[in-house]
Order: structure tokens, then sequence, then C-alpha cells
């Protein structure tokens, strides 16, 4: 019984160095998120060029977009190239049969991607930032593209036209890790910072549009936390009052 | 009290107990005066319920249990969370409130049943209520199960169809009943329907009676205290206890500081970090339930998971009968196991304060390994995380069950006569 139990013990105090041992992670670069509305803006006019063609956000009305500063006209005139009203939800006319026959798996949609992405890795939007960002030329893939950080990704590089082309270069360890370097071959309208800054807009809009009430709630937080502080003196001071007998 | 006053009160006293009761309950309850720390949360708990309860009573009105898809392919249910949290006015600070309030309510359930091993709540005279707790205990899992499913994420579908599975390992009446909790052959919309109505007025109503049940043995036998002294042994010439105060005001004022510094915190999550990091609210629950699509990991939420753990712990087959049936019975038994507690005790004194090295021992041990069981429970399985959890499980067992004969063995010290302010 006594040796069980030091052995018991023993393999209890080595619980941690077991169960650590690391699991398949992948490194992502940190989203420099911004919720500035230029960017946020800038964000949501290149979700409806590159985006809403086949990734809906149906949990978003276009009106919603006057959270970020916009006004109805600029929205109607600047983010609403189909026929629908300032009030409805972002809608795609894309069939879903139709986009998983097309691309192997429906776009999902993207009103919430940001809160889903998340993982033990990195917050959504360091997932989002990283995968936008490391798109490759994969002429073995059907659409000619493929991530790193995605593996066999369904999606085309919709930003391509922005980032230029990048290729691969593969390099195996003595470990037998892969790494994969990547290189712009094919150079786009922006520059490599340019880009990076664009998809950081994206990705910012993503993260609004993912909790548009955010902002709203920590501001709400703030405020409730300082009222809840007061009250614990003023609690605190009258329970001391009742219990001045108390011995 | 005028007398006008005065008069309505006789005429609703001679038809209703109410002042007796108010005095029965609170301003003639004598409770303890040494009451510390480990006492806020059975009134916290009480607390969590109400928020639970007018939350939910919220939530089901803009809530659809519903899992065909909408016109834009994602099921109505999930979009119908969605349109609480964006469309809805407030609705997001309802959701929150009642998503961070489930696990609250097991953080503070943990913490008062804690309580109650420290101090040996669970002795004699309060055996009852240690039983009412513990089928609470059971009843608020079934209630936070179901609930779970409500959202129609991944891991709201996955988590429930690996759950529903588990009890189709029992032998003989396995499949059907599984067939019956889900109503279908998979999770499905039929799953989804009855689940919604368990979770918002079935479970619900035996929770409430198993509460009322448990407060009213409470009140009958008296609260137990940190030295794990009566004070009804000592009197004084009325009858009223030496060492005990009335629990109005002396209680309700300082309960009151309780519930500002748990609100405190609770707000804290609510307001900037309501996914608790993940755990609160999973990531993969943000995305709408896949039938055709299993996430590469499942994982219960963490209240679950201790439990979940001793659930895998269980790899080997015996009888005849897979070790999944075996884990099953495993999971069940480690919360029952917890009901025979006040017959497991068999120290001459109740509180830890006088218990002797032995207790101390096992208690501490019993802590790490269920908090060490919740967390492999998060992670998936590898063959050294198996055997931890093996372990940890056999020594959540011991703490219980070999408690007859170190209880006994243990050095303890003696109780003083009355209760001390420490």
């Amino acid at each position: 019984m006594i040796t069980f139990l030091k052995r018991a013990l023993a393999v209890l105090l080595l619980a941690p160095a077991l169960t650590l041992a690391a699991d398949e992670s992948v490194k992502l670069d940190r989203a420099p998120v911004s919720t500035d509305q230029a960017a946020l803006q800038h964000g949501a006019k290149l979700f409806v060029n590159y985006c809403l063609g086949c990734h809906a956000a149906s949990y978003v009305r276009y009106n919603q977009l006057e959270n970020i500063g916009l006004s109805e006209q600029l929205i109607r005139d600047n983010l609403m190239f189909t026929g629908d009203k300032v009030g409805d939800l972002m809608r795609i006319p894309m069939r879903r049969a139709d986009g998983t026959r097309w691309f192997g798996a429906a776009p999902p949609d993207l009103s919430v991607i940001a809160r889903s992405r998340a993982s033990g890795d990195g917050s959504g939007a360091d997932w989002l930032y990283t995968y936008l960002r490391n798109f490759y030329r994969d002429h073995d893939r059907p659409t000619g593209w493929n991530n790193v950080i995605f593996e066999n990704v369904g999606m085309p590089h919709a930003l391509w036209e922005l980032q230029g082309e990048q290729t691969a270069t593969v390099s195996t360890a003595a470990d037998g890790s892969k790494t994969v370097a990547l290189a712009i071959t094919k150079p786009g309208t922006l520059q490599a910072d340019e880009y990076d800054k664009a998809v950081a807009d994206l990705v910012s809009f993503l993260v609004w549009m993912g909790e548009p009430v955010a902002e709203k709630r920590k501001a709400i937080g703030t405020a409730v936390l300082i009222f809840l502080a007061g009250f614990f003196v003023l609690a605190l001071a009258l329970k001391k009052n009742y219990w001045k007998d108390i011995h | 009290m005028t007398s006008k006053s005065q008069a309505v009160l006789n005429w609703i006293d001679e038809r209703f107990p109410l002042t007796s009761s108010i005095k029965g309950h609170l301003t003639e309850y004598y409770a303890p005066k040494n009451f510390n720390f480990w006492y806020f949360f059975g009134s916290l708990a009480l607390l969590v319920l109400v928020i639970q309860i007018v939350t939910g009573i919220f939530l089901v009105m803009h809530y659809k249990p519903d899992a065909s898809l909408n016109a834009s392919g994602v099921p109505v249910a999930f979009a119908s969370v969605e349109y609480i949290m964006r469309e809805v006015p407030g609705g997001w600070l309802i959701r929150y409130l009642h998503s961070t309030g489930a696990s609250a309510f097991f953080i503070v359930v943990y913490l008062h049943m804690f309580r109650g091993l420290l101090y040996g709540s669970y002795r004699k005279p309060r055996e009852l209520i240690w039983i009412f707790g513990t089928l609470i205990f059971l009843v608020l899992m079934a209630e936070a199960f179901m609930g779970y499913l409500l959202p129609w994420g991944q891991m709201s579908f996955w988590g429930a169809q690996v759950i529903v599975n588990l009890f189709s390992a029992i032998p003989v009446i396995g499949p059907d009943l599984s067939l019956v909790i889900r109503g279908d052959y998979v999770v499905s919309d039929a799953t989804l329907n009855r689940f919604f109505s368990f979770h918002v007025i079935a479970v619900p109503l035996v929770l409430i009676g198993l509460v009322a049940a448990h407060i009213i043995a409470l009140h009958e036998v008296g609260s137990n205290n940190p030295d794990g002294v009566e004070i009804k042994k000592k009197k004084d010439a009325n009858g009223i206890p030496l060492d005990g105060i009335p629990f109005h005001p002396y209680y309700t004022v300082k309960d009151i500081v309780g519930v500002i510094a748990f609100l405190f915190f609770f707000s804290a999550v609510v307001f900037f970090a309501p996914e608790g990091g993940g755990y609160f609210l999973e990531f993969n629950n943000f995305i709408p339930a896949d039938p055709l699509k299993t996430p590469p990991h499942i994982a219960p939420v963490w209240y679950f998971t201790p439990f979940y753990s001793v659930l895998r712990a269980v790899t080997y087959p015996l009888f005849g009968l897979d070790a999944k049936f075996w884990g099953v019975v495993a999971m069940g038994a480690a919360v029952v196991v917890i009901a025979f507690l006040p017959w497991l005790d068999r120290s001459p004194v109740k509180s830890i304060r006088y218990k002797g090295p032995i207790f101390k021992f096992a208690l501490v041990v019993f802590v790490i390994c269920f908090v060490i069981l919740g967390y492999l429970g998060v992670l998936p399985p590898t063959p050294g995380r198996t055997l931890v959890s093996q372990i940890c499980s056999v020594l959540y067992f011991a703490f219980f069950l070999l408690m007859p004969w170190y209880s006994k063995l243990d050095k303890c010290k003696p109780e003083p006569e009355r209760v001390t302010f420490k």
C-alpha cells in the first residue's frame, strides 16, 4: 500500500511533464487588430470587394456598418453591388450545394469567423492574419493555390492581385520537420508592407463583425466595475456596523 | 408598525404562515456566528440560480430550437443566438450573463461542496442536506449538458453525440435508452427540441424543488460551522444558541458583501472576457453544427472534464462488457459516491481544524487529483495522460472508499466546547 502510494505520488509529481507533451501547433503571426474607424472602413471595403462574392455574413445587416462611421448613403454607394436593401442581411446568391461542388466545401459564413478561428495557438485574428498572407502557387491543386497553415485549402487566393504570387520552398530538417519558405515571384499591386496593412484592416473588420458590440461592452463593463467597487465599500461598511457587537 | 398594516399582516397570518416563515427562516433562524469565507458560496449558488432563471426567461423569448437550415444555409437555432447577440436590444448582455452564469454556477457549487468536505458539513444530522445537495449537483449537470446543445454549434452537437452514445453502452437497455434520449438515431432536430424542453422547464422544476428541500432540511437542523461543533448544545435561558446570531440582519448584510464581490468578478468576465479563454464559450462552438464534419478533438465544457477523465481512464473490458460501459459506470460512481460521505467518514470530529494529518493529506491529494483530472479532460488522450488519469481516478475513489479506515486511524485534536472566532 505504502509503496503504491509513493509510486502514485511520484507519478502525480511527474504529471505536468507527461501531460504537457506538445501538441501539433502552428506558429501564428500576431495580428495588429485595430478598432480605428478608418481601418475598419477600409476593411469593410476589402470585405465586400474580395470576400462577399463567395462568403456570406448572414448575421450582419448592411446598415449595421453605420456603427463603424459610415453613412447610409456611403454604404449604398460604395459597399452594395446587388439589388439589396440597406437593411438586408449580407447574403450571397451562391447556393451551398454549388459551393460544395465548386470548392469541395461550401465557403463558410464569415460573420463570426474571427471568433471561431481562435485556438490555443492564438486569437482568431492571428489565424486569419497569418492565413491570408500565406497563400502560395501550387499547380497540383484544382484552384492553383495552397496555404501554409491550411494545407490543401479549397479556397483560392482571393487577394492575389493585391499580394501577387508567392512560391513555396520546402526544406526538411534533420528531425523530419518541414519548414515552408515563401517568396513573392510575381508582384501584385501592393508592396509587401502595404499588403500586410490591408490584411490587418480586413482582419480588424472581421473581428469587429464577429462581435459588433465588443467596444460598447467594454465601456459598459468599466462603468459596472467602478459602480460595484463603490457599492462594495458601502456594503462592507454596513456589514461592519451591524457586526460591531458580535465577538 | 401602524395599526392598519398590522391588521393587514394579521389578516394574512391567519391564512398563511407569513410572519412565522420570516421568523423561522430569517429573523429567528440562528446561524453560527463564526462563518468564514467558505460560507459565502451557498447564497451565491442561489444568486446564480436566479440569474440563470431570469436571463433564461428572456433568452427563450428570442431563441428558436430549430435545426433546419435558413436561407443562408445556417441552422436556425445557431442563427437565432447570433440574432440575440446582434439585434435584440441588450440581448448580448443577457446571453453572456447566461453563458457565464453556467460556468459560474459550477465554480460556486464546487467551492460550496469543498466547504462541506473541509468542515464535515455532511455529518450527522446533516446527511439529508448532503444527499439533496448531491442530487442538485447531478441535476445541475443534466441541466448544463442539455443547455449546451441549444446554441447548436459544433461542440454542442458533437459533445451531445459523444455523451448520448455513452448511454448505449449500458447492456440490454442501452441502445433503446440512447434512442429515447435523442428521439432519433443521430443528434438531430428532435434531440434539439426535447433538450430545449428539458432545459427550460422539466429540469429547472426538479432543480428548484431540490434546492427548496436542501434549504428546508438545513433550517430544520441548523447550519454547521468551521469548528464543526453543534451550537444548539449550548443555549441561553430563552433557548437561543449562545453562539448563534439571527440570519437576518447579520448574514443578510454579510452576504451582500459576498454578492458584490462575486458580481465584481462575474462582471469582469461578462464584460471583458465572455469567452472565458475558450473555456466558457468554446471557440469551435462559433461554427454551426455540421453532422458531416467531426471536429478533430471533442472536449466537454470544463466543468464536466474531471468526470470525463474518469470515464476515459477506464480502458479495460471486464466480465465480457466493453471498457466503455465500465467507463460510464466509473463516471456515474464518481458522482454517486459523494452522496455516501456521511457514512464513510468515521472521524470523531467534523472539522478539518481538528482532524489529523492523514485526513488533511488525503484531502490535498484528492483536490490535486480532481484538478489534474479536470485538466486532462480538456486535452486529447495520449498513453502518458491516460496513465495519469488512471492513477488520479484510483486516488479519487480511494479518498472516499478508504475513508472509513483512515478517518478512524487519524489522530484528531479535541473539539472546543464553543465555536472559535478566527
